[in-house]
C-alpha cells in the first residue's frame, strides 16, 4: 500500500475581482492542476519546485488544512477528507510558518500536543525528541523566550509527538543554521531508516540529492519530473563546463548558461560541445578563466526541468490562444 | 485525557495562566460600577418597591460580567490562535468539531462562572444577598455563559483581525449588556423601550438570572427560560455548522 496516494488532485482559488487585469482573465486560478503521484511507504521522497509552483497548496490539501477542488488523497490508505482521524493520526506534518503558542512552555506544549491524539503517558518519547532534538535543556522554557531555530526544532518535535508513520516536512531548513540542519537530517534519516515515510519540500537542492531516494518536481500547478533521483541525474545532460567571464556573455550561449555574477555554467555532453562553447567565448573577444567540467548536480537538473516546462507551457498556451481565434 | 480533554484543559490553563487579567480584572471593573452607581443611587431608588438598589444592582453586575468573560474567552482564544497561526496544530489534529464545541465553550463557561463568582464573593460585604431559588440562579448562569461562549465561537471564526472582533464586542455584544436591565428594572423605562427591551436576549438571561435571587422579575423566568434556551439552540447549532464546514479555518 502507497503511504501517500494523490489522485488527480485540482486546486482552484478564486481570484478576487480587484486583481483581474482584464475582463477576459479568469475569476479563478488553478493552483494545481490533476497531480497523481504515489508515496511508498518507507520513502525518502522529495517535492520540489520554485516558489508558487503548488508545493505548499499540495502539503496544505494533504494535511487537511485546504479543501481539493477535485481529486483525493490517501495515507496508508484512509482518505484525508472521508476518513479524516485516521488519516491524521498516521501524519505528522511541519509547518512551514514558525508559529507557536506563546502560553506555554515546550514541555506543555508537547504534552498538549500528544493529548489532542488521544496519547497518554507520553513522556518517555517527550524526552527521546526533546534529546533528539537538543531542546532538553529548553524543555521548561516559554516559546517566546526561544530563538527562531529552537522555535523550529519545537515544530518538529510538535509534528512527531504522536509518532506518525508518515513525515511530512515543509521546507523545515528555510532560514536556519548548519547546526540545526545536521541535527534535523540525522534524526530523519534515523526515523526514515526504521521505517517512517518521509516526504520533504525544500529548496536546498543538495539537501533534496543527499536525501531523497526519489524526488517530484511541480512547476506552475504540474507535475513536470518523477524519478529516482539517481536517474533524474543520469537523464540530465551529464556534464558541466564551468568558467569565469568579465565581460557580456555571447547571445547564443546566454539562453542555455546558469549565469551566477561573473560565473558561467553550461551543459555540455562531450568534447564538440566545450569546443563550440569556448570558441564561440573567442570569437566575441573574451577569455575564459578558471575553466573546470564538473558531473551536473540536482540544481542542473532541476532549472532544466524547469526551463522545459515553461517551453511547454508557453507553447500550451499559445494553442488556447489559437483555439480561441478559430472559436 | 483524550483528545476534547486536552482541548478544554489548554483552553482552561490559558485564561488561568493570565488571571490578573482575565479574572481580576472584570471583577475590580464590577466593584467600581458598583461602588459609583450603588453610592449614586442608594438613597434614591427602590426596585420592585422593596429591593434596594445595591442588592438590585449585585446580581445583575455578575451576570454582565460573566457573559463578557464567557464571550471574550473563546473569542479572542481563537482570534489569537489565528493571528498567530498556532491554530494549525490543532487543525492538524483528528479532533471532531463537536470536541472543538464542547472545549472552546466548556472553558468560556469555565471562566465565566468563575468571574460570575468573584463578583459575588468581592461585593457581599455591601449588600445583604438573598437567595431566593438558587436552581434558577444556576441554571441562567450556565445557560448564559454557554451562550455567549458560543457566540464567542462565531465571532473568533468569522474575525480576521483584532479589530473586527473589537467592533463585534462593541457595537453587539456591549450595547446589547448595558441594555438589557443590568443597571436598571425595564419596568422604570417608557413603553417604547420597554418594548424595545423584550427584543433583546440579553435582558432575559439578566431578568431570569435576578429572580432567582429575589423571587421577583420583570417577567416570568419561566419565558425567560424560554427564550434564553431557544437563543442557546439557535447560536450553538450556528457555530457547530461553522466548525463542521471549516469556515475560515480549512481554505
Amino acid at each position: 500500500m502507497s503511504a501517500i496516494s494523490f489522485q488527480s488532485i485540482t486546486k482552484a482559488y478564486q481570484r478576487p475581482s480587484a486583481e483581474r487585469t482584464s475582463p477576459a482573465s479568469a475569476a479563478s486560478f488553478l493552483a494545481l492542476d490533476g497531480v497523481s503521484f504515489d508515496i511508498e511507504e518507507g520513502e525518502f521522497f522529495g517535492l520540489l519546485g520554485p516558489n508558487g509552483a503548488g508545493k505548499t497548496t499540495l502539503i496544505s490539501i494533504l494535511a487537511g488544512l485546504a479543501l481539493p477542488t477535485g481529486g483525493s488523497v490517501r495515507v496508508l490508505g484512509h482518505d484525508v477528507q472521508t476518513d479524516y482521524s485516521q488519516a491524521r493520526r498516521l501524519l505528522g506534518v511541519v509547518p512551514q510558518e514558525l508559529v507557536f503558542d506563546p502560553f506555554f512552555n515546550v514541555r506543555e506544549l508537547l504534552r498538549i500536543q500528544s493529548g489532542y491524539f488521544g496519547v497518554r503517558n507520553n513522556d518517555a518519547w517527550i524526552d527521546e525528541l526533546l534529546e533528539n532534538l537538543g531542546l532538553t535543556d529548553k524543555a521548561n522554557a516559554n516559546m517566546r523566550q526561544l530563538s527562531g531555530g529552537m522555535k523550529r526544532r519545537v515544530l518538529v518535535a510538535q509534528a512527531l509527538v504522536h509518532k506518525p508513520p508518515v513525515i511530512v516536512l515543509d521546507e523545515p531548513t528555510a532560514g536556519v543554521d548548519v547546526e540545526l540542519r545536521q541535527t534535523l537530517w540525522q534524526f530523519i534519516a534515523k526515523l526514515n531508516k526504521q521505517g517512517h515515510t518521509v516526504l520533504l519540500t525544500t529548496h536546498y537542492l543538495e539537501e533534496a540529492e543527499a536525501l531523497c531516494g526519489r524526488i517530484g518536481m511541480l512547476n506552475s500547478g504540474r507535475l513536470v519530473a518523477l524519478d529516482r533521483t539517481s536517474d533524474l541525474l543520469k537523464a540530465a545532460s551529464s556534464n558541466v563546463l564551468r568558467f569565469k567571464l568579465d565581460g557580456e556573455l555571447p547571445l547564443a550561449l546566454a539562453a542555455r548558461a546558469r549565469v551566477t555574477g561573473r560565473i558561467v555554467q553550461l551543459p555540455t555532453h562531450d568534447a564538440l560541445d566545450v569546443e563550440r562553447y569556448l570558441a564561440a567565448v573567442r570569437e566575441a573577444g573574451l577569455v575564459a578563466q578558471d575553466v573546470e567540467i564538473r558531473k551536473a548536480d540536482l540544481e542542473d537538473v532541476f532549472l532544466e526541468v524547469m526551463s522545459r516546462s515553461r517551453g511547454d507551457n508557453a507553447a500550451a498556451a499559445a494553442a488556447a490562444r489559437n483555439q480561441e481565434h478559430v472559436a | 485525557m483524550n483528545g476534547w480533554q486536552t482541548l478544554f484543559y489548554k483552553e482552561v490553563l490559558r485564561f488561568w495562566k493570565v488571571a490578573f487579567q482575565t479574572i481580576a480584572g472584570p471583577v475590580l471593573t464590577a466593584m467600581l460600577y458598583l461602588l459609583i452607581f450603588g453610592h449614586a443611587l442608594e438613597t434614591h431608588v427602590k426596585v420592585y418597591g422593596v429591593v434596594s438598589y445595591t442588592a438590585f444592582l449585585v446580581p445583575g453586575l455578575a451576570m454582565m460580567s460573566l457573559l463578557q468573560n464567557a464571550f471574550a474567552n473563546s473569542s479572542s482564544s481563537l482570534i489569537m490562535s489565528k493571528v498567530m497561526g498556532n491554530l494549525v496544530f490543532l487543525l492538524l489534529t483528528p479532533l471532531h468539531y463537536m470536541h472543538w464545541f464542547v472545549a472552546y465553550v466548556g472553558a468560556s463557561v469555565v471562566r465565566g462562572l468563575v468571574v460570575g463568582l468573584g463578583v459575588f464573593v468581592v461585593a457581599a460585604p455591601f449588600t445583604d444577598m438573598q437567595f431566593a431559588q438558587p436552581l434558577w440562579i444556576f441554571a441562567f448562569a450556565l445557560m448564559g455563559a454557554a451562550l455567549m461562549g458560543a457566540l464567542g465561537l462565531i465571532a473568533g471564526l468569522w474575525a480576521e483581525k483584532f479589530d473586527q472582533l473589537a467592533a463585534f464586542q462593541n457595537f453587539v455584544v456591549m450595547p446589547m449588556t448595558f441594555l438589557s436591565g443590568v443597571f436598571y428594572s425595564i419596568h422604570s423605562l417608557p413603553p417604547f423601550w420597554q418594548g424595545v427591551s423584550h427584543f433583546n436576549p440579553f435582558f432575559y438571561m439578566i431578568d431570569g438570572f435576578r429572580f432567582g435571587f429575589f423571587g421577583i422579575s420583570d417577567v416570568s423566568p419561566w419565558l425567560s427560560f424560554g427564550v434564553v434556551g431557544a437563543t442557546l439552540l439557535a447560536v450553538s447549532v450556528l457555530s457547530l455548522q461553522l466548525l463542521r464546514s471549516g469556515y475560515k479555518l480549512r481554505t
